[in-house]
């Protein structure tokens, strides 16, 4: 069996992430080739072949490039599958390689099981098994689901390049929002869900934050409604934090949220739905109504 | 100028599920169903630029699914949509991500949309692939995972999120269809009077089998619940109790009491 791994690089850097698809290979046992398009300085631990665009001429983000790129290394390889990181990257590229090799995607893999791979489904708190139809597939694997690994020093590089300019224009990067509180520091963090119901209740999450000496943290639909300011964001697209005591209060524990939060030394999470994926992360979770139990623990807590 | 919203209608994600007799999806009885959350994000997007050119704009909602899909064809029409496509298919969910595609992207083929907005990906399957081959097959350009939209005669000028919040900025021209993320805008709630007003907008109905030509390219096996990594510890019962349990834990399992 082999695979064709798609890397990425991102603001002039290889991205960590990258060998998480070596890990996913060799859980597989398959044969490896790589595809990126980097600058030749910064070639990933590899000892394979890596098929090597210049990322001066092909851009960091330039989908049409890049699929012509993935489609000439698969020309060259053959792999029966293609993999890509479940990323912004990934899921953007791979339904397009997929289209046009008219074969199969299954997306965010998280395992390697019998009779096909593991995803999740309705927001983690499922799985499906799910199968190509054909021999070849595109995959693109879970961030975290498999773990890094390096295979040497020097890949053998071949340069490959592509024609034509793409239909999208690229025009840069916009820096994250500045933040006004480093989680990361933080040794408490008390984050609201969307469980707490609406912006009113912020002030009955920061008591408890405030009790404990932590900081506020968030899910990401409280952020998107406006209840909390984006610097308090935590997950994929926020920060990543690992505070002494996580406490999650109205959060569900979708896959985005548990990579920010889930290396926390101690985690609790209350929920009024005791099957919440969020479950699978806390160490304890409390099956009640946040508005009625994160009080009385605030009240508790200041009689302390 | 013709736009187009493709929405999915999925259940509400605090449900219980369970598989179904065949054991491949979840059994639909006991769910409550609503439009999926990207997908809001999308018709909301779609209906501010409807309203921003005016009336020579035509924007148009698809769904694929059995008949209570139009609940949410009727939310968009009350959001703003003019004019809806039902694609009738009682068995929508057996298809793969690439034939509801196919079936999008050969209704939409001769209908000259010069847009077309879909969620980054739905709640329940959560493939993040249909958009993007709905594009692919018409031949359009597209952007995913979009949080800011800008057009302007023939430019979309897009947003892209990235991870840790960083942004990618990034020009393209019509036919383009973007996938929406999360946060793009605020989503309207609809008025009562927008909701009698859409109760005359026309909904078109289509059988799918019109529509099908492609294969699935992939199969699920199976559906089921996750195993649980053990671990945690469930607390339940009554609130006074449970305060007096998490804080005994935190002074036995934590640093942060003391
Ligand atoms: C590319 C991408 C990036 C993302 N990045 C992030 C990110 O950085 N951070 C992030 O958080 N999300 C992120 N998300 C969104 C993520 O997928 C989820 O949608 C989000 O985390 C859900 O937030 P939530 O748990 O607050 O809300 P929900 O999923 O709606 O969960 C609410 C929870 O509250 C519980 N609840 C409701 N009422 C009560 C009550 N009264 N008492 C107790 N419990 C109650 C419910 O049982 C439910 O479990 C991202 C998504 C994508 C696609």
């Amino acid at each position: 069996m082999k695979t064709l791994l798609i890397g990425e690089y991102r603001e002039g850097k290889l991205l960590e992430s990258t060998y998480e698809l070596l890990g996913f290979a060799s859980q597989l046992g398959a044969e490896t080739a790589f595809l990126l398009v980097a600058n030749e300085f910064q070639l990933p631990a590899y000892d394979g072949m890596l098929y090597l665009a210049d990322v001066d001429i092909c851009g960091e983000y330039n989908p049409d490039l890049h699929k012509k790129l993935v489609l000439d290394a698969v020309k060259r390889e053959n792999p029966d599958y293609i993999v890509f990181l479940h990323s912004s990257y990934g899921w953007d590229l791979a339904p397009r390689v997929a289209a046009s090799l008219k074969v199969a995607q299954i997306s965010e893999i998280i395992a390697i099981v019998p009779g096909g791979f593991e995803v999740g489904s309705c927001n983690a708190k499922m799985r499906r098994t799910v199968k190509p139809n054909g021999t070849k597939a595109v995959l693109t694997i879970q961030a975290g689901a498999f773990p890094s690994e390096r295979t040497g020093t020097s890949p053998k590089v071949q340069k490959l390049t592509a024609e034509s300019t793409g239909a999208l224009e690229f025009l840069g990067y916009e820096a994250a929002e500045k933040k006004d509180v480093d989680l990361g520091k933080a040794e408490v963090i008390v984050s609201a869900g969307r469980g707490i119901g609406k912006k009113d209740n912020v002030p009955v999450i920061a008591a408890l934050a405030k009790a404990l000496g932590g900081e506020v943290g968030a899910s990401r639909p409280v952020v998107d409604a406006g209840w909390v300011e984006h610097s308090h964001q935590v997950g994929t697209t926020g920060q990543t934090v690992s505070p002494k005591l996580y406490v999650a209060c109205g959060i569900s524990g979708a896959i985005q949220h548990l990579a920010g939060m889930k290396k926390s030394d101690f985690i609790i999470a209350i929920n009024k739905d005791k099957d919440a994926p969020i479950g699978e992360v806390a160490d304890v979770l409390v099956v009640a109504d946040v508005l009625q139990f994160v009080p009385a623990l605030t009240q508790k807590l200041q009689n302390v | 100028m013709k736009l187009l919203v493709c929405i999915k209608q999925v259940p509400d994600l605090e449900s219980r599920f369970k598989p179904d007799s065949e054991g491949v999806w979840y059994s639909e009885s006991d769910l409550a169903w609503r439009m999926n959350e990207y997908d809001e994000f999308a018709v909301e997007q779609a209906v501010q630029l409807r309203e921003k050119l005016g009336e020579t704009v035509e924007l148009t909602v698809l769904s694929i699914g059995p008949d209570r899909v139009v609940e949410a064809i009727k939310k968009a029409l009350a959001m703003g949509c003019d004019n809806a496509v039902h694609i009738q298919d009682p068995v929508a969910a057996a298809k793969d991500p690439w034939q509801i595609a196919s079936v999008i992207a050969v209704y939409a083929k001769d209908k000259g949309y010069d847009l077309i907005f879909t969620g980054m990906q739905s709640q329940d399957r959560g493939s993040a692939q249909v958009g993007v081959m709905v594009a692919e097959q018409l031949g359009y350009s597209s952007c995913t995972t979009l949080v800011g939209f800008e057009y302007d005669s023939g430019v979309v000028t897009a947003k892209r999120e990235l991870e840790g919040g960083i942004k990618g900025v990034v020009k393209m021209k019509t036919p383009a269809l973007v996938t929406c993320q999360l946060g793009l805008n605020v989503p309207r709630y609809p008025t009562l009077p927008n909701i009698m007003k859409s109760k005359k907008k026309e909904i078109i109905t289509l059988a799918v089998s019109d529509l099908l030509t492609a294969e699935p390219l992939a199969a699920t096996i199976s559906f089921y619940s996750p195993t649980k990594k053990g671990g945690g510890l469930v607390l339940e019962g009554e609130v006074a109790s449970l305060v007096d349990q998490v804080i005994g834990i935190l002074k036995e399992k934590t640093s942060v009491l003391r």
